[in-house]
């Protein structure tokens, strides 16, 4: 038998096929996971006026797996009175959710592990599905603090998907379509072609959402250490802890890659002639992640917390109606357009 | 199923928390995330300081005062030097008093910068605390300097200060006054005008001009609460009657009125230091007491002299004795009014030394501030009172 036909056709060949796929996204995943707390780190810093890390490596670049080989090293401790399974298989939740949502994303033109036509759908049904990890380890922490941020967590993370929600709908009235390379193509063109421009209270919404839905700052509540020490992760430790962190820096970066996606062209360069489009395209995508993940650093430098009352009214009151609107809108502009 | 009892929610907050400032410990009683009562409950750092100091010679009871509010380390000592001073009847030089209200602005400074800095951190913002504590560290540089300490000075004694500031001190101190109007600036640009920072402190723990009496307020707690009351300039120690500054009096009497009579205060401080300065420069003399029945005689002189080389060896063994009777002074601490009151019986050793500190009536209002807030105000208005639990448990 031949080789490709091998690769194509035989079960064992195609399980090889998609198993490589999988690695070929998830390592560098969890290489830019583990160097985004990195920078993070080297963000903060810079904010706050000193180095960062700097010692493990070169300007500390190793630090990242000295910190994952301490909390593999660590024991597990589990709470006498947690309820074990559940308390083990949360953070489990977590990561997972996080990294199965990339199946869909596109990292390039055709650079996509399921090149399904509802991507969007999935997408956003994956990243629903994150905030059980978060309430199964708030409730089986058996702690009040973990139970009280899981509470807060758990209802900001539904709130705000509310509104990006309508975020989705208004990209896909203006694409027509939910598989995410078809909204990525719908934005070919230039910088000008994006959707962040027509779109842009959406886009400051969608980013702001992204914010509440990974619990980063001003948002930080289910975690915010002035109150409740650390949120739902209080009793967790070494590698359980370490799932959890690394799922929510993943998130991070998921939910950048989504802005991307959505609003900001894929894989498309900026501008649509030489020398920009010599540079590959999953090269510009991962610049456009990095550049809104340095926002989500730049805004946990800067600015304080909300608390949980302005935060749910911040969601409901002002996000929900406005995306609302938003949609009416767009929907509105569009028929009138296609009427002409 | 039949009448359901609804508990309240009971929190235990600390003494191991985040929040806590140290070792604070916080029975919370909430309903949802509405807390209810809150009990605070200290002496996690108890250490019998006042009995202690019933056991030491009066200079050896000057290192107890830097360890009670170890953020204002000198404001405390200058309260105990001046209630020792008022017992033995002695006067400071000039320049003594000087350098002590120099040091107590920079102490000043030091503790409002911690205060204003984790307040915002409180609240979740982390940058500024970073911020403070690089110019902590050039204030600290100072105290060590004159001290060999950055924080358990030692520096202020009955009779006036250990020493002289050091050959090029001053140059320092003034080179530094040049550059903290800018990093107040950055500071207050950050914080001050921050939507968020306003929405979680505006309202926040209103105290009233009545009630804060009532509670025992004092320094900038009472200030912003609209009472105009500073020991500096309503009963002035030392130089104070010398040098011209405002006092900044708080409206609302919330978070975000303390904090803002914090950041005023800081200014206000910077201007004292600087006409410290300029009088460091014309008056010259000694800086403590030329009496060597309480002040050490200079180590050179102690080479020839025999008689100081007795008066030396005398004063660090037996001490000196105080004429008996009773005194109170106090000074604005960074935190309020700090007192020492003091019984003699005419030994060597403190009758009974009380020390008032304003931590812990600011903390006995804790549980009126925060009754029928959120959790999250809770943290707010525990960064707001600015209490250090040195002093609240001594």
């Amino acid at each position: 038998m031949p080789l490709m036909e091998f690769f194509t056709t035989h079960w064992l060949g195609q399980l090889i096929v998609i198993v490589a796929k999988c690695l070929a996204v998830t390592v560098p995943l969890l290489v830019s996971v583990a160097y985004m707390t990195l920078a993070d780190r080297k963000i903060w810093g810079a904010i706050q006026l000193r180095r960062g890390p700097n010692v493990v490596g070169p300007f500390g670049l190793l630090q990242p797996f000295a910190d994952g080989l301490k909390l593999f090293l660590k024991e597990t401790i589990i709470p006498s009175g947690a309820a074990k399974v559940l308390f083990i298989i949360a953070p489990m939740i977590t990561f997972v959710t996080a990294l199965v949502a990339w199946a869909v994303v596109p990292f390039d033109d055709g650079w996509v592990i399921a090149d399904i036509n509802v991507g969007i759908l999935y997408l956003f049904a994956i990243s629903s599905l994150g905030v059980y990890g978060v309430i199964i380890a708030g409730w089986a922490s058996n702690s009040k603090y973990a139970f009280l941020g899981a509470l807060r967590s758990a209802a900001q993370m539904v709130s705000y998907e509310v509104s990006i929600g309508f975020v989705l709908v208004t990209v896909l009235l203006c694409s027509g379509s939910l598989n995410l390379s078809e909204i990525v193509r719908a934005q070919t063109g230039g910088i000008h072609h994006w959707y962040m421009w027509p779109l842009l209270p959406m886009f400051v919404i969608f980013f702001i959402s992204s914010l509440a839905e990974t619990n980063r700052t001003p948002f930080d509540l289910p975690m915010s250490e002035a109150e409740l020490v650390a949120g739902f992760h209080t009793e967790y430790s070494a590698m359980t802890f370490g799932l959890f962190f690394l799922g929510e820096y993943a998130n991070m970066i998921l939910l950048s890659g989504m802005g991307v996606v959505l609003f900001m062209g894929g894989w498309h360069a900026p501008l649509p002639f030489a020398p920009f489009t010599w540079v590959p395209g999953v090269v510009w995508f991962a610049l456009k992640i990095a550049t809104l993940l340095f926002v989500f650093s730049w805004t946990k430098g800067t600015i304080p917390r909300y608390r949980y009352d302005q935060l749910m009214r911040l969601g409901w009151k002002v996000f929900l109606p406005f995306s609302l609107f938003w949609v009416v809108a767009t929907a509105g502009v569009i028929a009138f357009a296609r009427g002409h | 199923m039949a009448d359901a009892e609804i508990k309240n929610l009971t929190l235990n907050f600390g003494p191991q928390h985040p929040a806590a400032h140290g070792v604070l410990r916080l029975v919370v009683e909430m309903d949802g995330e509405i807390v209810e009562r809150c009990d605070p409950h200290i002496g996690l750092l108890h250490r019998g300081t006042e009995k202690l100091i019933e056991h030491k010679t009066y200079l050896q009871a000057v290192p107890y005062f830097d360890r009670l509010d170890y953020v204002s380390p000198m404001c405390q000592e200058h309260a105990y030097a001046l209630t020792v001073e008022k017992l033995l009847g002695v006067a400071v030089p000039e320049r003594g008093q000087w350098i002590r209200v120099l040091f107590s602005e920079i102490t000043r400074i030091l503790n409002h910068l911690l205060n204003v800095t984790t307040f915002a951190m409180d609240v979740g913002a982390i940058t500024p605390t970073l911020w403070g504590f690089e110019q902590r560290e050039l204030l600290m540089e100072f105290y060590e300097g004159v001290s060999g300490s950055r924080m358990h000075a030692a520096y202020f004694r009955p009779g006036g200060v250990h020493r002289d500031l050091p050959a090029g001190m001053a140059d320092n101190i003034r080179a530094w006054c040049g550059t903290f109007p800018a990093v107040l600036d950055d500071l207050e640009r950050l914080v001050t005008e921050n939507r968020i920072f306003k929405q979680r402190t505006v309202d926040i723990g209103t105290v009233g001009a009545d009630d804060a009496i009532a509670w025992g307020f004092s320094g900038p707690m009472l200030r912003a609460s609209g009472v105009p009351w500073d020991l500096r300039r309503s009963q002035p120690y030392d130089t104070y009657d010398k040098v011209d500054f405002d006092v900044p009096v708080g409206k609302t009497g919330d978070c975000f009125a303390r904090y803002l009579v914090r950041m005023e205060e800081m200014c206000q401080s910077h201007r004292i230091m600087i006409q410290c300065l300029d009088a460091l420069a014309k008056v010259t003399g000694p800086v403590s007491a030329d009496d060597r029945k309480i002040t050490p005689p200079r180590r050179a002189e102690m080479k020839t002299s025999m008689e100081a080389l007795i008066h030396h060896f005398k004063l660090y063994t037996e001490g000196y004795k105080v004429p008996a009777g009773e005194a109170y002074a106090a000074v604005e601490a960074p935190k309020g009014e700090f007192g020492v009151y003091i019984v003699s019986d005419g030994t060597n050793k403190p009758y009974r030394c009380h020390i008032r500190s304003p931590g812990f009536a600011h903390l006995q209002a804790l549980d009126f501030m925060s009754k029928g807030h959120q959790l999250a105000d809770l943290s707010a208005n525990i960064g707001s009172l600015d209490i250090v639990f040195g002093e609240v448990d001594r």
